[in-house]
């Protein structure tokens, strides 16, 4: 396959960007994407020039690492599926790609495709502890969980943090994430106590760090590499009206005083 | 209760319940209209009962409404605001996969709302607009008020517009304030549908039958 990259480029944080054009030649269809630009990179190293930058890790699309706007779409146009697990022959001989960053204040370019994504690191320490015992595991059946609930934690749980739903939101949003992380624990006994907490705490560092709201356009859940519903949404936007409205579990934020 | 309406998620829950409030307004009204349908006498009775009858109840209902509409705008206003500020710098190209017309018509279809609501009243409540307004002729002033061709198609563009507005807001308010069972067909879809549907359909017939010469 021969293929016409269009990909951002930009040298720093601070350094302005452009759009810039790059032939991919002699590409197999069943290379994954990032096998695709690791080829037009060696091609970019053999000239002397600076290969595009973009993350990457596992590569089975488990880590969240990668991920980058493709013709329009977070992780390209294949449903449930990360860039570096979506292949070659899911495009056509001839065609022009288009390849951006996430765009959104809260995730700053930092090189070329590689944003900064620690925004989501600190909406998941704003949520805090469970209190789960530590020491030896404990035994697997010793807290009775309904299937359909462990179902719910595991389906949101399934997370990986990539991104994907703020890039693909109008809004530049980070609800289904947030979402995600606080109907994951709170669909279970153990994220019983810090329920309340948690929702108001990850709400407040959502915002903080400059994510737009929600509008409920369902962009997200398309994007979503692993299917996450707008349903968790819902969950987020209960559990912190139930919590504004009973002040529960504030004493104990500022430490029982 | 600051830090309530500071959060965007309190913002929303704000707009959940507003919208909700002028849900229902909307319903009520729409059927209320329909008496026109019946006769000039009943219409005028009707007319009569809101303006006199009960103008306590009436003065209630409008600073209600009011209040919710303040409120709904400023979030919206404000939310818009945040929106903008968190993708300073656009995508070259982004497609929109899922996300319904409708959805995308909120900002835009609101702010052509809140036009037509202010022209409405100062046509039919106030008269201040209207050619020929008495007071004490609702069905006339209707009648009147509707024989002009671009009155009418302004009505019905803000019915076009009630009806995307309602059908993402009714859903969307629902799952706002966290009323929503997780579903793959979920109920509030449903119910924003025949929402969407009913209430710009029933306002509509009122300018469509004036046009139409079918009440005269």
């Amino acid at each position: 396959m021969n293929l016409t990259l269009r990909v951002w480029r930009q040298a720093g944080p601070a350094a302005a960007g452009a759009m810039r054009e790059y032939r991919a030649e002699g590409i197999s269809p069943d290379m994954s994407f990032l096998e695709m630009l690791d080829v037009v990179n060696e091609g970019l190293i053999a000239k002397g020039d600076e290969p595009i930058a973009f993350d990457h890790d596992c590569r089975e699309g488990i880590c969240g690492m990668c991920g980058m706007m493709i013709n329009g779409a977070a992780h390209g146009p294949q449903r449930l599926t990360t860039a570096c697990q979506l292949h070659m022959r899911s495009f056509s001989d001839g065609e022009t790609i288009t390849i951006e960053p996430w765009r959104a204040t809260a995730f700053p370019v930092l090189k070329d495709l590689v944003v900064d994504r620690s925004a989501f690191d600190r909406i998941i320490q704003a949520g805090g502890f469970i209190s789960a015992p530590t020491g030896s595991a404990v035994d697997g059946n010793a807290i009775p969980i309904p299937k359909l609930d462990a179902d719910d934690a595991m389906d949101a749980a399934a997370c990986i943090g990539c991104g994907a739903c703020v890039a693909a939101c109008p809004n530049a949003s980070a609800s289904l994430f947030t979402a995600a992380k606080i109907s994951h624990l709170g669909s279970l006994p153990q994220g019983q106590p810090e329920r309340s907490r948690r929702a108001l705490a990850m709400v407040a560092q959502m915002d903080l760090e400059s994510f737009g709201g929600c509008s409920l356009f369902g962009e997200c859940m398309e994007a979503c590499p692993k299917g996450i519903s707008i349903d968790t949404i819902n969950t987020m936007h209960r559990d912190f009206l139930f919590a504004s409205a009973t002040k529960r579990d504030v004493k104990e934020w500022s430490g029982g005083a | 209760m600051l830090s309530f309406w500071q959060s965007s998620v309190g913002k929303k829950a704000a707009m959940g319940l507003t919208g909700l409030i002028v849900v229902g307004f909307v319903l009520v009204h729409m059927a209320g209209n329909l008496q026109f349908f019946v006769g000039p006498s009943k219409f005028n009775e009707y007319s009569h009962l809101l303006r006199h009858t009960l103008i306590e109840l009436t003065w209630i209902v409008r600073l209600v409404l009011l209040a919710a509409i303040a409120v709904h705008i400023t979030a919206a206003w404000q939310l818009t605001q945040r929106a903008k500020a968190a993708r300073p710098v656009g995508y070259e190209r982004r497609d929109a996969q899922v996300s319904t017309y409708a959805s995308r018509a909120m900002r835009w279809g609101g702010v052509y709302l809140l036009v037509f609501i202010v022209y409405h009243i100062l046509h039919f409540t106030t008269g201040t607009l209207h050619p020929a307004y008495d007071e004490a002729q609702a069905y006339g002033n209707v009648v009147i008020g509707f024989s002009s061709l671009w009155v009418s198609l302004f009505y019905l563009g803000a019915m076009a517009l009630l009806s995307l507005h309602l059908y993402h807001g009714t859903w969307a308010c629902l799952r706002s304030l966290g009323l929503a069972k997780p579903s793959s067909n979920p109920l509030e879809r449903r119910i924003a549908l025949i929402v969407a549907i009913v209430v710009p359909a029933g306002f509509s017939l009122l300018p469509l039958s004036v046009l139409l010469g079918i009440v005269r």
